[in-house]
């Protein structure tokens, strides 16, 4: 049964919402605009590091640094964007996974006073958690967690609900038209370009929140948070759930982050001491790194029976294949 | 025809009469001017035009061979491509360096030979992209729907409208990805006009359509002329090409040949040496195959003793 309860807690947990909300950010890039961003984690770095490294080194409110930590993803975004998105969709990809890497680069290498290179920025979550309006921890989280994890989730269905609106207008519209093809939308007399560089921003902006609330979860920021892994995890979770889909980045994100914990206990229990699968065949040391592979295979026989996602429209692949 | 109609052509036609039948003649009241225009690919010139006034009003169509340039021409008019050398103004605006979203702003609105619509959206959402200035279309609006839900509703009736005419509103909940070619054709036409353009700019809009619904375009084709709006076509239907338009513009090899009223040009030797054909008039199935045979054989002794 706790196999269960682990795997759900996990879930729902801080670490689970930041992706949800890096999820939700490159849905609006890739699944309604159709840009190709793969550097996912330099957004949410962006804003897990602006924040902490404001409150601990410029001694900035807690508001006003989320505040900026947000500007500082619009101009990561300004920077990605301007230069490439005149350009075709796979010149984005590029610049996008290299300013993600470049930025981690920074951030582990560079300015080491502020950003403590390896080691990471800690001692930034004071203010947050003195409005914890909670006595003590419940349903298997701690005090804090359980603050976060509230805060987290509400973050999410504003989002959620704000994206929500947008794709059903009329701006949406021309997101949901770019994607499919830029020139008749261009014909049309809209500029797609600042349609882009708008999508590519919001898109960011949603990506830094998911770097606030991991930050907080956790209580510390690291460059090695924000690998390629991480962007990369996010689209998963995005294409499992179905691009272009409100709910799908939530329903990705938990689903994933479900299966991992649950294959990561079960393995853990079926092998070593009282387990039934030998030593010579998997150790308990092997099972972080097997999960993956499992969970991996799971994923594919998903898109290979289910291709369009969970919420996915088998009607619209139909159309591709035309 | 209804009387009303034959007599827009009149008018149309007798803005243009005293227009010299003459690559580069000057019209009298011109919406699009082009001057020296070039584009190179590579080695090859596509496109080469010395100059070419587009009368206002009228329904100029642009014909000439396959690999004349016409659709390169199309690009360099509208903004999606960018001429070497050479100007080209629109209502005596230059467009140097304007881009192609702005010249659909400005009022030239042009379809694709191979037709842009957009698959994953419905016929009717297609259709609403197309209406100008929506306040929707701002990020701040977007969320705010209390903002734009009646220009919304507005669009819709005008879009539904056009549907209609366009013999599409039975399909409006479709996705575009699911029309056949010739209903895809229909729809981006309707949806240009969504943006209620003042030059409509049609690359092969009758390619792929049936006869039946050929004939009703024809019929909207020319009722855009009645209501104020400038039609330039690029078309290989000659039958079309004689029926609506008021003035015809032959391109071969990157260059305007001839320039004329459809029943001179279809008489005019340069046009039927570069693109119709000595036959163009005859339906293939009267023709006598030996007359053919014996021309044909006539023309290779020529052409043996010209090389000798």
């Amino acid at each position: 049964m706790d196999l269960l309860t682990n795997a759900l807690h996990d879930a729902f947990a801080p670490i689970a919402i930041s992706y949800v909300l890096a999820a939700i950010g490159l849905n609006i890039h890739y699944g309604y605009t159709g840009l190709l961003n793969f550097g996912q984690a330099a957004f949410a770095a962006v804003g897990a590091y602006g924040m902490a490294v404001l409150i601990v080194s410029f001694d900035v409110p807690l508001v006003p640094a989320l505040l900026l930590a947000l500007v500082g993803a619009v101009l990561l975004a300004l920077v990605m964007g301007l230069p490439t998105l005149r350009l075709r969709a796979d010149y984005l990809a590029i610049v996008t996974i290299a300013v993600a890497e470049i930025a981690r680069l920074i951030f582990s290498t560079s300015f080491k006073q502020y950003f403590n290179a390896r080691d990471g920025v800690q001692g930034f979550t004071a203010d947050f958690r003195d409005l914890n309006p909670y006595g003590e921890g419940a349903i298997g989280f701690s005090r804090n967690d359980l603050w976060v994890i509230t805060v987290g989730w509400l973050l999410v269905a504003l989002v959620l609900a704000f994206v929500f609106l947008l794709m059903r207008s009329p701006w949406g519209r021309v997101l949901k038209s770019i994607r499919e093809d830029e020139d008749a939308v261009r014909s049309l007399g809209k500029n797609v370009y600042s349609y882009k560089l708008q999508a590519l921003i919001l898109g960011g902006v949603i990506g830094a929140l998911g770097g606030f609330v991991g930050a907080l979860g956790k209580g510390s920021v690291q460059p090695d948070s924000f690998n390629t892994d991480f962007t990369f995890i996010a689209f998963t979770m995005l294409i499992l759930g179905g691009a272009a889909r409100v709910m799908s980045p939530v329903v990705g994100a938990v689903l994933f982050w479900f299966l991992l914990t649950f294959m990561d206990v079960l393995l853990k229990r079926i092998t070593g001491d009282g387990g039934f699968v030998p030593g010579w065949l998997l150790n308990p040391d092997q099972t972080g790194n097997v999960r993956f592979m499992i969970v991996g295979l799971v994923l594919m026989l998903l898109m290979i029976f289910r291709p369009q996602g969970i919420f996915g429209d088998k009607k619209e692949l139909a159309i591709d294949a035309r | 025809m209804p009387a009303d109609l034959e007599k827009s052509r009149g008018a149309a036609a007798a803005a243009l009469a005293d227009v010299a039948h003459e690559p580069g003649a000057a019209k009298p009241d011109p919406i699009v001017v082009v001057d020296n225009i070039t584009r190179q690919f590579g080695g090859l010139k596509a496109v080469d035009v010395g100059h070419l006034e587009i009368q206002r009003g009228v329904i100029t169509a642009l014909i000439g061979p396959n690999g004349a340039g016409k659709t390169t021409f199309f690009n360099l008019l509208t903004g999606f491509d960018t001429p070497d050398t050479g100007e080209r103004y629109l209502n005596g605006k230059s467009l140097k360096r304007v881009a192609a979203y702005k010249v659909a702003k400005l009022g030239m609105v042009r379809t694709f030979q191979l037709t842009k619509v957009l698959s994953k959206l419905t016929v009717l959402e297609n259709m609403r992209l197309g209406a100008t200035s929506q306040l929707g279309e701002r990020f701040w609006a977007g969320p705010l729907a209390f903002l734009w839900s009646g220009q919304e509703k507005a669009n819709t009736e005008r879009a539904r409208e056009l549907l209609r005419r366009f013999k599409l509103d039975a399909k409006e909940n479709d996705f575009a990805g699911s029309l056949s070619g010739g209903q895809r054709k229909l729809l981006e036409m309707a949806r240009a006009l969504m943006v209620e353009p003042e030059l409509v700019m049609l690359d092969e809009p009758m390619a792929g359509v049936n006869p039946a619904l050929k004939q009703s375009l024809l019929g909207h084709v020319k009722s855009l002329r009645d209501e104020g709006m400038t039609v330039l076509f690029v078309e290989h239907d000659m039958d079309m090409v004689r029926d609506i338009s008021d003035w015809v513009v032959v391109m071969a090899a990157g260059a305007v040949i001839a320039e004329g009223p459809p029943h001179s040009i279809m008489s005019d030797q340069r046009v039927i040496d570069a693109y119709l054909g000595a036959h163009h008039d005859t339906d293939i199935s009267d023709l006598d195959p030996e007359e053919i045979l014996a021309e044909a054989e006539a023309e290779i002794e020529a052409e043996k003793e010209g090389n000798a």
